[in-house]
C-alpha cells in the first residue's frame, strides 16, 4: 500500500478531550467511582483502627495503609486488585463498537482524521479518567491517614505511595487495553462487555487455579520430594512463569515490592543466595524500585501489545455496516 | 475541462473472489447533481467509501479536487462533506455542540466555528433547537443535521448516501430542496439512493447501478429516450370492457401498463387524440388522460426487464 501523508495524530487531541469530558460527566464513571471508594474507605477505615494500636512500631506507617487489611475487609491493595479492572472495563467496553452502533464512526470517519486518531483519542481519555479516578482516591486515603494516625509521612512514604499509584495506572491501562480490544472484535456491546469480564474473572480469579494445575502436570513431583513435602523446583519456576501472564500477578508483585520495603526477591531463592543478607531490614527506595521494574515494564508492555492488536484490527475494519 | 471535482475511472473493489464494485467510470463536475440509482447492494454505498478513502480500492484511480483518496485522505476529506446511510449522533450533546466536535475535528478555529455552526443550522431549519439534545430530535431532523454538518463544512465535494429513506414525504421534500440548495453553491452533489423517483426530480444526472457495474448514465430525459425509445408516456384512467385492449390496439403505442386503475402506455410519438378515440368508440369512460414525464422507475424497471429477456 502507498505511504499515506499527514499525521496520524490529526485530531487525537480532540478525540482525547471529548472522552475524557464523557468519562468524568457520565454516571456510568460515577458509579464506578463511588464503588471504589465505598469499598477503599472500608478497607482503609479498618487499617487505621489496627494501625493506631501500633503507630510507633513501623518504619513505614503510611504504607501500612494501603496494606494492612483485617477480616473480613480485604487491604486497600486488594479492593484495587479487584477494582482496576472492573472501572477500565466499564470505561471502555463500548468505545469503538458504540461509535458504530450510535452510527457516527461513519461521520467522524469522514472529517480529516485518520482512524489512529480515534483509537489513540480513545484510550488515552479513558486512561486519563482512570488516573483522575485514582489520584483522587490516592488523596483521599493520604489525607484519611494524616487526620486520623497523626503522624507526617516521611519523605520515602510518599514517593513509594507516588510509585504505587504509577503502578496501579499502569495496571488499569492494561484492563483499558483489553477491554477496548474486546469493543473493536465485537460489534455488540453486550457481548463485548462479557467477553472482558469473562477475560477478567478468567485472569484475576481462575488463573491461580489453572497455572498451579498445568505446573503440577508438568512438572509432577518425584518420590523423595513428596516423602519430605518439598516442592519441585522446576514447577515452582513455572508456575510462576506462568502466573505472571496475569496482570493481577504483576500487579500485586510491583506493589510487593513497593509498598513493603523488607520485600528483596519476588521469585524462588536459595538459601546460598541470601547469604550476608540483613533479613527484615528495608531496601532503599531505588533498590525496590529495580526490583519491581520488570513487572512494571511488562504491565506497560501488555498495555501496548493489547493497543496494538486492537489498532491492527480497527485498520482493517469495514467502515459500513 | 478543469470543473470536474470527482473523477474515477475503472474502480473495482473486490471482497474476496466478489467483485462488489467491477469497474465503473464516474466524473461529477462542479454544481452538478449526480444521482447513483440502483438497488440495495448493488455497490452504492462502496463505491461512495472508496471515494472517500474509507476503504481501499482494489484496482482503478481517484481524483477528487486534485487529490487521491488512497494517498492523501486527509486533503480529501477536507474537501468532501459526507452525510452517511442513516446518519448518527451523540445523543447525550446537543445539536451545537455535535457539530462543534466535528469542527475542531476539521480543525476550523473557535470563533470560525462559531459562525459556521450558526449559518448551517440557520440554512437547514434548525437553529430553534440548536441547544436541543440530538437525543429528541426526529430521523428528518437527524438527515437535516447531518447535511448542515456538510454545509459546514463548506466542501467543494458533498456526498449524501440515501439522504431521504426513512423520510416521510414532507420532510424529503424539504431535504431535496436543500440539496437543490447546495447545488446553487456551485458544490458538486453525489446522491446515492434506491428510491428512484423522489430523486430523480434533483439529479442533473444520474447512472444507474446493477451487480457492480453502471447499468446506465446520462440525464434522465437521455435515458428514457436511450431505454424506452419514443419516451412519451401517458397516464390514462377509464372505466369499460377491456381497456388494456383497446389502448394497445392503438397505433403508435409501444407499451401498456396497468397499476390498479390507472394505465401506463409508452408511446413512441404523441398519441393523445388517438388515445382518447379509441377509449370512447371502445365504449368505454375516458376519465383522465394525463401526460406524465417518464419516470425513472418506469426506465429502470423497463431497461432491467429487457436484460433479463434477453440473457433468458
Amino acid at each position: 500500500m502507498a505511504r499515506r501523508s499527514g499525521s496520524a495524530f490529526t485530531g487525537a487531541g480532540t478525540v482525547f478531550l471529548k472522552e475524557f469530558a464523557d468519562h468524568l460527566g457520565g454516571a456510568r464513571v460515577q458509579i464506578l467511582e463511588w464503588l471504589v471508594i465505598l469499598t477503599g474507605a472500608g478497607a482503609v477505615y479498618t487499617a487505621i483502627q489496627d494501625l493506631k494500636t501500633t503507630t510507633g512500631q513501623d518504619p513505614f506507617l503510611f504504607l501500612r495503609l494501603f496494606t494492612q487489611a483485617r477480616d473480613p475487609l480485604p487491604s486497600f491493595v486488594l479492593v484495587l486488585d479487584f477494582l482496576v479492572p472492573l472501572i477500565a472495563i466499564g470505561l471502555a467496553f463500548d468505545s469503538v463498537n458504540g461509535e458504530f452502533n450510535h452510527r457516527t464512526l461513519s461521520r467522524l470517519l469522514a472529517q480529516p482524521i485518520y482512524r489512529d486518531a480515534l483509537l489513540i483519542g480513545k484510550f488515552l481519555g479513558g486512561l486519563a479518567a482512570i488516573a483522575v479516578a485514582l489520584v483522587t482516591l490516592w488523596l483521599l486515603v493520604i489525607g484519611l491517614g494524616l487526620l486520623t494516625l497523626g503522624v507526617p509521612p516521611s519523605s520515602e512514604e510518599v514517593l513509594r505511595g507516588l510509585a504505587f499509584l504509577v503502578v496501579a495506572i499502569a495496571y488499569g491501562a492494561v484492563w483499558l487495553a483489553v477491554a477496548m480490544l474486546c469493543s473493536v472484535l465485537f460489534r455488540s456491546a453486550a457481548t463485548s462487555a462479557l467477553a472482558a469480564l469473562g477475560i477478567w474473572l478468567l485472569v484475576s480469579v481462575l488463573w491461580p487455579q489453572v497455572v498451579t494445575f498445568v505446573s503440577t502436570a508438568v512438572y509432577p513431583p518425584n518420590e523423595l520430594q513428596i516423602l519430605f513435602n518439598q516442592p519441585n523446583p522446576d514447577q515452582l519456576q513455572l508456575q510462576q512463569s506462568l502466573s505472571r501472564l496475569s496482570p493481577s500477578t504483576l500487579f500485586g508483585e510491583a506493589v510487593l515490592g513497593i509498598l513493603h520495603p523488607t520485600t528483596r526477591a519476588l521469585g524462588l531463592v536459595f538459601m546460598s543466595q541470601l547469604e550476608g543478607a540483613v533479613m527484615g531490614t528495608p531496601l532503599p527506595l531505588a533498590q525496590s524500585l529495580l526490583l519491581v521494574w520488570p513487572q512494571v515494564t511488562g504491565l506497560i508492555a501488555g498495555a501496548i501489545i493489547l493497543f496494538v492488536i486492537a489498532y491492527v484490527v480497527f485498520q482493517r475494519q469495514e467502515v459500513r455496516a | 475541462m478543469n470543473d470536474i471535482v470527482i473523477n474515477a475511472k475503472s474502480l473495482r473493489k473486490r471482497y474476496g473472489s466478489v467483485a462488489a464494485v467491477d469497474g465503473i467510470d464516474l466524473s461529477v463536475r462542479r454544481g452538478e447533481i449526480f444521482g447513483l440509482l440502483g438497488p440495495n447492494g448493488a455497490g452504492k454505498t462502496t463505491t461512495i467509501l472508496m471515494l472517500l478513502g474509507l476503504t481501499e480500492v482494489s484496482e482503478g484511480t481517484i481524483d477528487i479536487g486534485g487529490f487521491d483518496p488512497m494517498h492523501d485522505p486527509l486533503e480529501v476529506k477536507r474537501r468532501v462533506g459526507y452525510l452517511p446511510d442513516s446518519v448518527g449522533f451523540y445523543d447525550g450533546m446537543t445539536a451545537s455542540e455535535n457539530l462543534r466536535y466535528t469542527c475542531r475535528l476539521a480543525g476550523f478555529s473557535r470563533t470560525d466555528s462559531d459562525a459556521r455552526i450558526e449559518r448551517a443550522l440557520a440554512r437547514v431549519g434548525l437553529s430553534g433547537v440548536a441547544s436541543h439534545k440530538v437525543g429528541t430530535f426526529s430521523r428528518g431532523m437527524k438527515q437535516r443535521l447531518g447535511l448542515a454538518e456538510v454545509l459546514m463544512k463548506g466542501a467543494e465535494v458533498a456526498i449524501l448516501d440515501e439522504p431521504t429513506s426513512g423520510l416521510d414525504p414532507e420532510a424529503t421534500f424539504e431535504l431535496l430542496d436543500m440539496i437543490r440548495g447546495m447545488k446553487s453553491d456551485g458544490t458538486a452533489v453525489l446522491i446515492s439512493s434506491h428510491l428512484l423517483d423522489r430523486v430523480q426530480a434533483v439529479c442533473d444526472r444520474v447512472a444507474l447501478f446493477n451487480h457492480g457495474r453502471i447499468a446506465l448514465e446520462g440525464t434522465v430525459p437521455e435515458l428514457a429516450q436511450r431505454v424506452l425509445g419514443g419516451g412519451y408516456v401517458y397516464e390514462v384512467v377509464a372505466d369499460g370492457a377491456d381497456i388494456e385492449r383497446t389502448l394497445a390496439a392503438v397505433p403508435g403505442t409501444q407499451r401498456v401498463t396497468k397499476e390498479g386503475r390507472l394505465f401506463r402506455v409508452l408511446a413512441e410519438r404523441d398519441i393523445r387524440a388517438d388515445i382518447a378515440r379509441a377509449v370512447v368508440a371502445g365504449g368505454g369512460n375516458l376519465l383522465t388522460l394525463s401526460d406524465s414525464a417518464p419516470s425513472l422507475d418506469t426506465v429502470y424497471r423497463h431497461y432491467f426487464e429487457g436484460q433479463a429477456h434477453g440473457t433468458a
